[in-house]
């Protein structure tokens, strides 16, 4: 069975994310890069600090340079993160870039880009979505051998930091139909890159291949293997991140109606608002140990993790949208403002749930997972 | 941890040597539950002879001191135990008020003369208990309850009504809440007392449930007494053992929500009447999506009894919990058996005939709507979520 109790080395870690989140990538950074029209969309100084405290290697094995800490500890970054609406590189590089390399590249490519991913170097991404809603079966991209390596044609879309990433792994199919991963540099060839600015005010981009130059990833036929393990990772951790969002979107909004008054008293002494408190709070404890499961999972090569995973995804961004929901409900007017963070953290709880599959994907999943 | 092995070993043979083979099936209905009791009604010899084999070991009770009889296992041992039992499938030997409730009140706040006298015949499974606790004017405000015992020196003489009491007409004991003084604030005068169910004066009547079933009784007590040696802990004092019960109560009806060893799962039970698709679907998408959702939700939820489990083993427990995992536990059996007749369709409409086993769905489907009432309401319970846990009014 999974392990679902912090240990003390975990519980320290999880302190110490908490206060660096909190210090120096709080609710203001994100609103300070987006009023700013910043060009990267996070501060590399402080992408600079996380790598010093070794969030950005926390997932690289440390013959490559990083931590090795694993995916719980890594876990309790993205939560911390997930409660601070920290904008950083911390989930296109240090979980998607890095386990896609990790457990796709060869030794020579793990050795020239995982030790500087870990002190902060070199920024990745990971190209997979083609279709609006995430759909990893869908792979029209054409990788077409060409003297050493490939070149790409075709299009993918919902690129986190792809327009910041040095290197960016894609998903293409090659010209027997077999999915396999590859490797682009930022600035080659025939690569067109569209910064969107998503309703989160962070960074997706739209890539264009037109016959841009490209290595595999590894071993190609091994790829689709790899795809689907590093989809799962990126999916448990969007789910950690988006149980970090839950907990301080409940409880900034539970603070708030145990202040605000109306008809003289303070109006989290009614029961219509305690008792959707309450359901929400139990529905927040199922994604705590959802997530933890997950994670376990993962360290553990558990052979349930994909089911673990769709359940903590499914779970997650359920309760993500109830919690986001009714902390602007229970807000009220001042919920609708700018002003208020509460609108900011529904406004992450959105793309971070779309992202590798929503709850209706993962809940289908699931049932397959399940045997039916 | 050589111990342990050692100990899952003897379990293990134990078990394969006692455990009688018709008793490592689930219980399938009330007859196949064993309530000891002066007058047992034991379904099989198996039922008998595995009942007392596990009394004989302390093993109903494996937690209990053994020198009050119990198993004397320690928290570790009695997980193996679970396992070993869990691993065959076997079935409880004994279900007891006694062992879940008032055993364990008795071993926090009873004297040792009323250890000695009550908790060795529980764990025999000699005799039969049963909870008076709510009253006609005190279900979800129990505090307000008002059945009175009036001090008559070495003995209370109680008058008043119980309701809801869970098989009083088969119980050989009542541990029974009684306002002992009706003038301080309604938590401060109540008292937990015991007393015999053959006592003069004890009536009670089975009540006829929406599912046919009578399991709970209205009792009737007039001047009926109750010695002083009865009373447990200190008078007036009552409450502070009623909300450690109640507590009891909460996590045992939990478990509800979690699918028994051996039970089909929800999906298994929706297959076998929708049908699977040429793909291995269920080959109903809108039900395929509801018990879906419901399946995410029991996973999520038995993992988190279990997590709530281990960080309280581990001194990281959130008071309240219980209160939690009561809410959540009791809606999602109810969701489950709604799903089930929706799959069962007009077969789980029927109420009687051999073919539908007399109506055993429909009965259970009623039967779980009592789960989200009894033990403090799903109502009662978001208010203590909200007060002890959010801090709210």
């Amino acid at each position: 069975m999974v392990n679902l109790v912090l240990d003390d080395d975990a519980r320290m870690l999880k302190d110490s994310a908490e206060r660096f989140m909190a210090d120096k990538l709080p609710v203001k950074e994100l609103r300070r890069v987006r009023d700013a029209e910043d060009a990267d969309g996070f501060s590399r100084d402080a992408w600079a600090e996380m790598a010093a405290m070794g969030f950005a290697g926390a997932l690289i094995p440390e013959e490559f340079g990083g931590a090795g800490m694993g995916h719980v500890a890594m876990g309790l970054v993205m939560e911390a993160a997930g409660r601070n609406l920290s904008p950083s590189p911390l989930f296109a590089t240090a979980v998607l870039g890095v386990s896609a390399v990790t457990l796709a590249g060869s030794e020579a490519q793990k050795a020239d880009i995982l030790p500087r991913v870990a002190e902060g170097k070199l920024l990745l991404a990971l190209a997979v979505d083609e279709f609006r809603r995430h759909r990893p079966s869908q792979v029209d991209t054409e990788a077409t051998p060409a003297g050493d390596g490939y070149t790409l044609r075709g299009a993918k879309l919902n690129v986190a930091d792809g327009h910041v990433a040095d290197r960016i792994v894609v998903s293409a199919k090659t010209p027997d139909g077999a999915v396999g991963l590859f490797l682009v540099e930022s600035g080659a060839a025939g690569l067109e890159v569209e910064r969107t600015v998503m309703v989160d005010s962070r960074n997706a981009a739209i890539l264009r291949f037109e016959g841009t130059p490209a290595v595999a990833l590894g071993d190609v036929g091994a790829g689709a293997g790899a795809l689907a393990q590093v989809l799962d990772i990126g999916a448990a951790h969007l789910s950690a991140e988006l149980l970090g969002l839950s907990l301080e979107a409940f409880e900034r909004t539970v603070a708030y109606i145990n202040e605000r008054k109306q008809f003289g008293v303070i109006i989290g002494t009614f029961q219509s608002l305690q008792h959707r408190a309450a359901h929400l709070f139990a529905e927040i404890e199922l994604v705590k140990s959802a997530v933890l499961a997950a994670l376990s999972a993962l360290d553990e090569g558990s052979e349930r993790t994909p089911l673990l995973v769709s359940l903590a995804k499914a779970k997650a961004a359920q309760v993500a949208d109830l919690a986001t929901n009714e902390g602007i409900q229970m807000h009220g007017g001042v919920g609708m403002t700018d002003e208020y963070d509460i609108g900011l953290y529904m406004k992450r709880a959105r793309p971070a749930a779309q992202m590798l599959g929503d709850e209706r994907f993962h809940t289908d999943r699931f049932a397959t997972l399940r045997g039916y | 941890m050589f111990d342990l092995e050692d100990f899952r070993a003897d379990t293990r043979a134990w078990l394969e040597e006692n455990c009688p083979a018709s008793m490592r099936e689930p219980a399938r209905e009330d007859a196949d539950r064993c309530w000891g009791g002066r007058n047992p009604q034991f379904k099989s010899e198996d039922q008998r002879l595995w009942m007392e084999r596990m009394a004989e070991r302390g093993w109903t009770a494996p937690e209990w001191p053994t020198e009050y009889g119990g198993g004397g296992l320690s928290k570790e041992q009695a997980k193996i135990l679970r396992e070993e039992m869990g691993r065959i499938h076997a079935r409880s030997p004994l279900d007891s008020f006694g062992i879940w409730m008032i055993g364990p009140a008795l071993l926090k706040y009873g004297s040792e003369a009323l250890k000695k006298q009550h908790l060795p015949p529980i764990v025999r499974g000699e005799i039969r208990w049963c909870q008076g606790y709510s009253e006609p004017g005190a279900g979800s405000d129990l505090a307000g309850l008002q059945t009175r015992a009036i001090d008559h020196g070495d003995h209370y003489i109680v008058n008043g009504q119980k309701i809801w009491t869970s098989y009083a007409n088969k119980a050989d004991w009542c541990f029974c809440l009684v306002r002992t003084d009706p003038d301080a604030k309604k938590q401060l005068g109540i008292s937990l007392v015991l007393f015999d169910m053959a006592t003069p004066g004890v009536e009670t009547r089975p009540i006829k449930l929406i599912s046919g079933a009578s399991p709970f009784c209205e009792t009737f007590l007039t001047d009926v007494r109750v010695e002083k040696s009865q009373l447990v802990g200190e008078e007036n004092k009552g409450w502070t053992y009623a909300k450690y019960l109640l507590t009891h109560e909460r996590e045992m009806i939990s478990g509800m929500g979690r699918t028994a060893s051996g039970d089909k799962a929800l999906w298994e039970l929706v297959a076998d009447a929708a049908g699977m698709d040429a793909d291995g679907k269920l080959d109903d998408p809108m039900l395929r999506t509801d018990v879906a959702r419901w399946d995410l939700d029991a996973m999520a939820f038995a993992l988190t009894s279990e997590r709530i489990n281990a960080e309280a083993k581990a001194g990281q427990g959130v008071g309240a919990a219980s209160a939690m995992l009561k809410y959540y536990g009791t809606e999602l059996n109810k969701r489950r058996y709604e799903l089930a007749i929706a799959a069962e369709g007009a077969d789980a409409m029927v109420w009687e005939g051999q073919a539908h086993k007399g109506g055993a769905l429909p009965r259970a489907w009623l039967r779980t709507k009592a789960n989200s009432i009894e033990g403090g309401t799903t109502e009662v319970q978001l208010n203590i979520i909200s007060k002890n846990i959010l801090g709210l009014g």
